[in-house]
């Protein structure tokens, strides 16, 4: 077994296992009885890879970006998640869930969302299953992602606004718990980050493991090596990083390259950079590192990217950070939208500003020629057109 | 012996009743007016609240009196400090309840030692797991006197109850429900059958419920199943009014009946 997996207590080194109330033991012990047997059985991999290939489009594409390529003097591919049904890698993980939640018996779903598109691609695989779905989602949130909220009412699914706290995705979360802890029977919490108690973290990052595994097949056509120099990805929760790093971490010789918020600085008290700013401590029923006040109350952060502005990130993360496995760098609004306006213009992609963090640390980066880099193009930018059309006047 | 086994040791017919409230809640310094307060007005023992910026297990009335604590600037160095009176005023049995984080940054061995220097009796800290218990911090809390008391819930198994039980030192705090804290207690027969179903396990420790008592009819009904209850939302929701000091001796003269 990898040093950098969960062990069979639900720890990665000292992060992780499942800080949770009694009220919610049954429903997390049920699922960390049963995950790994259904999601390795036949059926539920036929079904998986099914709904992957013709529903949701894969293997997602990995892009040589050529003119990046030559501007940044390395050999730049890009992981299209970005052309996933719903536009981000969200939808492999809420595929897996559903139909673990479908094993499972379970009548209804609820879940969590910030900017809306972990709540886009809950609400679309619950219609995909006749599903009952009930997003919870902050109030301020709800009035700044109009769109996102229309497509999920659209599916069917109940949005509920959350009016505690700082009324974004932390509160989101709370109030699903809570959802949970008062329907403890016939429902499933499809939480959408590598985050939450055991076995969460490691069930999402076997979901979001086809990212890498497709990269490896990918690199071996595109390279005639399956492992690249670099692997960089945008980390909120982290919980597409963790599916692009799933494959290289028991490869010394790829560097993982994990890409924080700063917001507007990593010091301006307005930043989103946890594994800067945080200390080891317990949100959402698992140990990591996470933003907090010395009392231990969670710091509520900011980004610009609505996606990575979550005041810890999943354990798996934390214990990368803590051994060295991987690097973990940090990115301003500022250079994050610079970097997406790049690569609209040199390559035709408008990503998600979420993406455009993981994008800019290639500014940062100094490579010695020939070296392989894939990026993790997590979701597509339509979802933050105003954002960009705010940001630079068009 | 500590405060709380020789509470439920001497208790003979008594129905026992605990209050929850929130320290720092409705004021900075009101802790202590309150626990003494209710001692007066007859409460067997408290469960005094530290709170946390992320209460999931509470419900809105808990979580507005939280919000409401750490923005008038309670922390558990600010409860200590407070607490230092606490023996010189109040006499029954005083608990501490709240969520891991603050207690893991304030230190667990400082926690516990803090505990045993102010006359604390117990700590309910919802999401310390068992396992997390067992493994690292039993020992600690038993070094300094401390009841570390566990939840059970209508879905928790018999085997895990006995296993609660066996870890258990004080009394093992029953869910009505399981829900959030503030809904109201409807005993069906469901929940008649659970409550029979843990007293047939045949427990060592006291039982006392919680979450949805909020009045003297669902005070009689819970302690019918169990050797006390608890009132959490229904008091702090008292907290709220003006008058609050003036109404407490008869919101609890009320509650007993």
């Amino acid at each position: 077994m990898s040093e950098y997996q969960v062990n069979d207590n639900g720890y990665y080194g000292n992060f992780g296992g499942a800080y949770i109330p009694e009220m919610l033991y049954p429903n997390v012990e049920e699922l960390r009885q049963q995950y790994l047997a259904i999601i390795q059985s036949g059926d539920f991999q036929r079904e998986f890879d099914r709904l992957l290939r013709d529903y949701v489009g894969r293997p997602s594409p990995l892009y040589p970006a050529a003119r990046l390529s030559e501007r940044y003097g390395a050999n730049i591919f890009l992981k299209r998640e970005d052309l996933n049904h719903t536009g981000a890698h969200k939808i492999n993980n809420t595929i897996g869930q559903i139909l673990l939640a479908e094993r499972l018996g379970k009548k209804r779903i609820i879940a969590e969302t910030g900017a809306g598109q972990h709540g886009v691609a809950t609400a679309t695989v619950c219609a995909l299953k006749g599903l009952q779905c009930v997003v919870y989602m902050g109030a301020i949130d709800i009035e700044r992602q109009a769109p996102n909220v229309a497509r999920m009412k659209m599916m069917g699914a109940e949005v509920v606004a959350a009016n505690s706290g700082s009324k974004t995705l932390k509160d989101a979360t709370n109030e699903a718990l809570r959802d949970w802890i008062n329907n403890p029977v016939d429902t499933h919490y499809i939480i959408g980050s590598v985050v939450g108690p055991h076995p969460y973290p490691d069930m999402v990052a076997r979901f979001q493991s086809v990212i890498s595994a497709e990269t490896r097949k990918q690199l071996l056509e595109k390279t005639g090596r399956e492992t690249p120099n670099y692997a960089v990805a945008c980390v909120g929760g982290g919980s597409n990083a963790a599916g692009m790093f799933y494959h290289f971490l028991d490869e010394p010789s790829v560097k993982l390259v994990a890409v924080e918020a700063a917001g507007r600085g990593i010091h301006s008290g307005e930043s989103a950079a946890t594994t800067v700013l945080g200390r080891e401590g317990v949100l959402h029923g698992s140990r990591s590192i996470l933003m907090q006040t010395a009392d231990g109350q969670v710091i509520e952060p900011y980004s610009i990217s609505a996606g990575l502005d979550y005041p810890g990130i999943g354990p798996q993360h934390a214990w990368l950070h803590k051994t060295g496995r991987a690097t973990y760098a940090a990115i301003t609004d500022d250079e994050a939208m610079q970097a997406g306006l790049l690569l609209t213009r040199l390559e035709g992609i408008i990503p998600a500003i979420e993406s455009a963090h993981a994008l800019a640390q290639l500014e940062k980066m100094a490579f010695k020629g020939d070296e392989n880099v894939v990026v993790c193009l997590s979701g597509r930018g339509d979802k933050d057109l105003d954002n960009y059309m705010k940001y630079f006047g068009f | 012996m500590n405060r709380i086994n020789q509470l439920f040791a001497d208790k003979g017919d008594r129905r026992i009743l605990s209050i929850y409230f929130t320290a720092g809640y409705p004021t900075l310094e009101s802790t202590l007016d309150i626990a003494e307060a209710l001692e007066k007005a007859g409460v067997d023992f408290l469960e005094i609240g530290f709170p946390y910026s992320d209460p999931v297990a509470d419900g809105p009335v808990i979580q507005h009196s939280s919000e409401v604590a750490l923005h008038n600037g309670m922390t558990l160095h600010v409860l200590f400090e407070q607490l230092k009176e606490l023996r010189k005023r109040v006499s029954i049995p005083v608990l501490l309840m709240g969520y891991v984080n603050p207690v893991l940054q304030y230190g667990v061995e400082n926690f516990c030692e803090s505990c045993r220097a102010v006359g604390v009796d117990g700590v309910i800290v919802p999401d310390l797991p068992m396992y997390e218990f067992e493994e690292h911090y039993q020992s600690v809390f038993e070094a300094n006197g401390l009841s570390n008391i566990f939840l059970v819930t209508p879905q928790t198994s018999e085997e895990r109850i006995r296993k609660i039980d066996g870890l258990s030192t004080g009394f093992i705090y029953l869910l009505s429900s399981s829900a959030t804290t503030g809904k109201n207690l409807s005993v069906s027969e469901s929940t008649t059958a659970y409550f029979s179903r843990v007293r047939a396990v045949g427990l060592k420790n006291p039982t006392v419920i919680g979450f949805g008592i909020s009045d003297h009819e669902t005070f009689v009904r819970a302690t019918e199943y169990a050797e006390g209850a608890i009132v959490g939302s229904a008091f702090v929701r008292l907290l709220g009014e003006a008058d609050y000091r003036e109404k407490i001796p008869q919101f609890i003269h009320q509650l007993r009946g």
